[in-house]
């Protein structure tokens, strides 16, 4: 491990909420991970076991409704008997793999734009600054749902002619990893920037042009590698953004669809069966604590992050 | 002189915004009359579409509608028929501009104080009882705390009524569902804003004057730690117009929200268009307020 990384990981871990909170989203990771593969095997192994897939199958239909929280069922049931807790858990997974990915399209946009602007300089990065200032302040949101009511069908069409009929299924999951990841990377863009600002004359970049070195060969060589740091606190930082984006789109009906569920879908199941007669709060509370939970330790762990890399965000 | 130039670049962008959105809900398949019950003999569909000139090419549309505009005129709805973009307009924009008011109210009210509270006691409980508070708020979606009102506020308790809107006890649970996720980002600003000030030397100076600890947190530290809060006011009020959406869909509150998810999951092309451009407007001109409050308050400010 190179020096700076080393002396942040021991800051690092001196910073035990952040510590807590990477071993709790490990702990989820793993548990959505892991289940369906357990649920998969054991329904092979006998009666026991097939009760065992059964109870954590996420699509598994029952005649127990709106059952509340219990030994049998841990999350209560939803409307159509189905155990909350696999499907939490399941839309864990979904909510965090639109995070991840997300994250990472907003990665790749946001240290391209950021590091051809800062190296660039000039008037190039006086525009493409200026573009990132815009659209900070547009309600970019807004576009991803016109993308996705306006788009979807087109795409998707396109994509069942060329006989890929998977990829078709899962269109929607495809718009919310691009249009979100391509709201989410103006943070990202501005940090690169001034990064890239701040090293681009620093000697042993003036070495390497002196010896003839390319734009291209110092960006990548040189400037880059030396952001890693700043770059990793801030995808940490954008992955929560985006799950609450996504559960945002889902609860308003454009986000995943159904038989997929999500965090947000789930919570929105949870409001429509809002009625004046019975309160079946385990819908609403249990993925909500879930969600709240995840965002808190994504932000936690940032926030330890950004103080073990020592990194401000000064504009 | 800056804030002129800063107009003049306004139009064009408007312009720009104005032809993406057209052209996006342009492209998109299904018209605004697919779901119509099918009385539409292929005559009577073509009459519709000949009525709002859906048969004219993209371009020629989209001159029409820069035409209507320039009267201030945004067009018929395609969907809610009798009624003119501008007439929904009228009647949605007040509803959002009095639920975003007051949630802004509400979390600039709280948000403000208890950031300024956590870093003047910095290290003691109330530091740590504020940022707490802080990142819980800022973890908390309005359409997790909206439901869960509605259920103990609305249902169980009927303290509150469950949706719609007309006299003040219907904004209570919208506002504070809309309004503390914010509160808890402008505690957090306040709180760093602050700090930073309180290491600068001009505070030790204001100290070393022997001026009051009142009136150097107050003069002195506050006005220029209030200024991240002011230009995160700008984004803020992107947010909270989008914040509203699910507010207004779960409170089935008539406001602008309302009336874009909707638009656009009917294509009313004209409708949409519309209330893009009204946002962008809205959003500019909002911008514009924000970046003179923040000349006001800090002079070392200068704009070439």
């Amino acid at each position: 491990m190179p020096e700076p990384a080393q002396r942040a990981w021991s800051r690092f871990r001196r910073h035990r909420v952040a510590v807590l909170s990477a071993l709790a989203l490990a702990v989820l990771v793993l548990l959505v991970l892991l289940l369906p593969v357990a649920a998969h095997f054991a329904a092979r192994a006998g009666p026991s076991g097939q009760a065992f897939a059964a109870r954590f199958d996420p699509d598994q239909l029952s005649d127990a409704q709106f059952q509340p929280p219990s030994a049998a069922h841990w999350f209560g049931t939803d409307v159509h008997g189905r155990d909350l807790f696999a499907r939490v858990l399941f839309g864990a997974g979904i909510s965090l793999m639109v995070g991840l990915v997300g994250a990472g399209v907003s990665l790749v946009i946001g240290v391209l734009w950021g590091a051809i602007a800062g190296y660039a300089g000039g008037r190039v990065d006086a525009i493409m600054m200026r573009l990132v200032d815009i659209l900070y302040s547009l309600p970019s949101i807004i576009f991803v749902i016109v993308l996705i009511t306006t788009l979807e069908g087109v795409v998707k069409s396109q994509l069942e002619q060329a006989g890929s009929g998977w990829l078709a299924h899962s269109a929607r999951l495809l718009f919310l990893f691009v249009g979100l990841g391509a709201v989410s990377w103006l943070n990202m863009a501005r940090i690169v920037r001034g990064q890239v600002l701040s090293l681009r004359h620093r000697a042993f970049v003036e070495a390497s042009r002196a010896m003839g070195a390319g734009p291209i060969h110092i960006l990548a060589r040189h400037i880059l590698p030396n952001t890693f740091g700043v770059v990793i606190v801030y995808v940490t930082l954008t992955v929560p953004a985006i799950i609450l984006y996504e559960s945002f789109l889902s609860y308003l009906g454009l986000g995943v669809q159904p038989p997929m569920a999500s965090w947000g879908s789930l919570i929105a199941e949870g409001a429509d069966q809002i009625n004046p007669i019975r309160i079946y709060w385990w819908l609403i509370v249990c993925p909500g604590t879930l969600l709240v939970g995840a965002l808190l330790a994504f932000n936690f762990l940032g926030d330890g992050l950004r103080d073990a890399w020592d990194v401000r965000m000064d504009k | 002189m800056y804030f002129l130039k800063r107009l003049f670049f306004a139009l064009p962008l408007l312009l720009l915004i104005s032809f993406l959105a057209f052209m996006l809900v342009h492209v998109a398949p299904g018209g605004p009359f697919d779901r119509e019950r099918k009385p539409a003999s292929p005559e009577i569909e073509h009459q519709l579409q000949a009525k709002y000139h859906l048969d004219e090419p993209a371009w020629k549309q989209y001159l029409r509608f820069l035409g209507d505009l320039s009267r201030g005129d945004l067009g018929p709805s395609l969907k809610y028929r009798n009624h003119s973009v501008n007439d929904i307009i009228a009647q949605a924009l007040p509803v959002s501009l009095v639920l975003g008011a007051l949630a802004f109210g509400l979390s600039v009210g709280i948000g403000v104080p208890i950031g300024y509270f956590s870093a003047v006691r910095r290290g003691r409980w109330q530091d740590y009882a504020g940022s707490f508070f802080a990142i819980l708020m800022v973890c908390i979606p309005a359409f997790v705390l909206a439901p869960f009102l509605v259920m103990y506020l609305g249902i169980r308790w009927r303290m509150l009524p469950v949706a719609l809107w007309g006299t003040p006890a219907h904004t209570v649970m919208p506002v504070i569902a809309l309004g503390l996720f914010f509160s808890g980002r402008i505690a957090r600003l306040m709180r760093e804003g602050m700090l930073q000030v309180l290491r600068a030397e001009f505070i030790t100076t204001a100290r070393a004057k022997g001026l009051s600890e009142h009136t150097v947190l107050l003069r002195h530290a506050f006005r220029l730690a209030i200024l991240p809060v002011v230009s995160y006011c700008g984004p803020l009020l992107a947010d909270l117009l989008t914040g509203s959406f699910v507010i207004e869909s779960l409170f089935q509150i008539p406001g602008l929200g309302t009336f874009l998810v909707n638009g656009s999951l009917n294509r009313d092309y004209t409708l949409v268009v519309g209330l893009v451009l009204l946002y962008a407007v809205l959003l500019i001109g909002l911008n514009l307020l924000v970046d003179f409050a923040y000349v006001v308050l800090d002079r070392r400010v200068k704009y070439a």
